[in-house]
């Protein structure tokens, strides 16, 4: 009975939650105050969890919060939840584009969605920039500008450019690469 | 059913090395899936993103149902969201189990500060392979400046953002479209 429930919280959460993975959190807050599946505490440590695991972050955080519930049947049926809807809304989407896809409206419509499209990857990358390559609260804590610049975290940047221009190496050895450096030399600042 | 199996570990693949959610996603992608397995083009990945951030769920999901869909219509959709988010469950799951301060060990939070500089990196190349077929004109030009300044300064949910962006598209070629039926 419980997964039952659980996996119709979580398919609101699916059928509510427009724009990714941390549009989840207000409902997981909300989940946390009114059913007391879980506390706020744990929610945050979801987040965490969920950012240092691969993975889409909504998943990872239904999978824990389900878990957290009803053990590793909770895990998969509050996923399986959280995915349904818009699977079947990508469905219907995907059978209207296929469609209209020559039909000059929606040409001129893609003219307009690629470019934003772009732009939100952009600002995903400035994103992640700002906590990886960047170290601000030092910068305003010193007021060095120097300070502002994480050196080890920059050179390893440009030496993943490189090889990225250079080689054929999939992302994953980079990403191995990039993990290992990381721990050699402590990016964590741990 | 081989095509399927073929999705369904394509996906699982690229859902275990998507560190840090749906855009992470798209350097892989490109790879994956237009690069060795040309089941896509990089033009269409762009679309299935901006319509999977305007449609509920999650963007790289969205997106997984998307390429999956029109490879092998509903089942091969099937096959490659379920193929997605079989290791994140599995490793969640783990970590549930085992280690509630995952988050907290030092050489877990070592490794993600490496990994978070490879990702600004991946970023940065699917951003320069995508520029030329997305950017095609000055138009487009001023479409990414617009909507980049929108999402940095958080000043609209990015749905609406996406969505205004395609108005933009039909009214900035309806007007071209005009112009030249009238010069002929």
């Amino acid at each position: 009975m419980i997964l039952l429930q659980l996996f119709y919280e979580f398919f609101k959460v699916g059928l509510f939650s427009i724009g990714g993975g941390l549009a989840t959190l207000p409902f997981l807050y909300n989940m946390s105050n009114t059913l007391g599946w879980f506390s706020h505490g744990d929610v945050a440590n979801m987040i965490a969890i969920a950012e240092s695991t691969p993975g889409a972050i909504g998943i990872n955080m239904s999978t824990y919060a389900g878990y957290q519930v009803a053990g590793v049947f909770g895990g998969i049926v509050a996923t399986l939840g959280l995915i349904t809807p818009s699977v079947i809304i990508i469905f219907i989407v995907a059978r209207l584009l296929k469609k209209f896809k020559d039909s000059q409206l929606v040409q001129n419509m893609f003219f307009g969605l690629r470019p934003a499209s772009v732009a939100m990857i952009t600002a995903a990358g400035l994103g992640v920039v700002k906590i990886a390559l960047v170290n601000i609260p030092l910068f305003e804590a010193t007021g060095q500008i120097l300070d502002i610049f994480i050196l080890p975290a920059i050179i390893l940047a440009m030496v993943l450019y490189i090889l990225s221009k250079k080689t054929e190496w999939s992302p994953i050895i980079l990403i191995a690469i990039s993990a290992v450096v990381g721990v050699l030399l402590h990016l964590g600042g741990v | 059913m081989k095509d399927l199996l073929e999705l369904y570990i394509t996906f699982a693949k690229i859902g275990s090395i998507t560190f840090g959610g749906g855009y992470a996603m798209l350097p892989i992608l490109q790879r994956e899936i237009v690069e060795k397995k040309k089941w896509d083009t990089d033009e269409a990945l762009l679309d299935y993103f901006a319509i999977g951030q305007c449609t509920p769920g999650i963007i790289a999901l969205n997106v997984s149902t998307f390429i999956g869909n029109k490879r092998k219509g509903v089942a091969g959709g099937i096959a490659a969201t379920l193929g997605f988010i079989t290791v994140p469950i599995a490793l969640l799951v783990i970590i549930a189990m085992f280690l509630k301060n995952f988050a907290d060990y030092t050489i877990v939070k070592n490794a993600f500060a490496g990994v978070r500089v490879c990702v600004c990196v991946l970023i940065l190349n699917a951003i320069e392979r995508l520029w030329k077929k997305s950017i095609v004109n000055k138009k487009a030009l001023a479409i990414y400046v617009i909507a980049l300044l929108l999402t940095l300064f958080d000043f609209l949910p990015l749905y609406v953002i996406v969505l205004l962006a395609a108005v933009a598209g039909v009214l900035i070629n309806d007007k071209k479209a005009k112009k030249e039926s009238e010069e002929k």
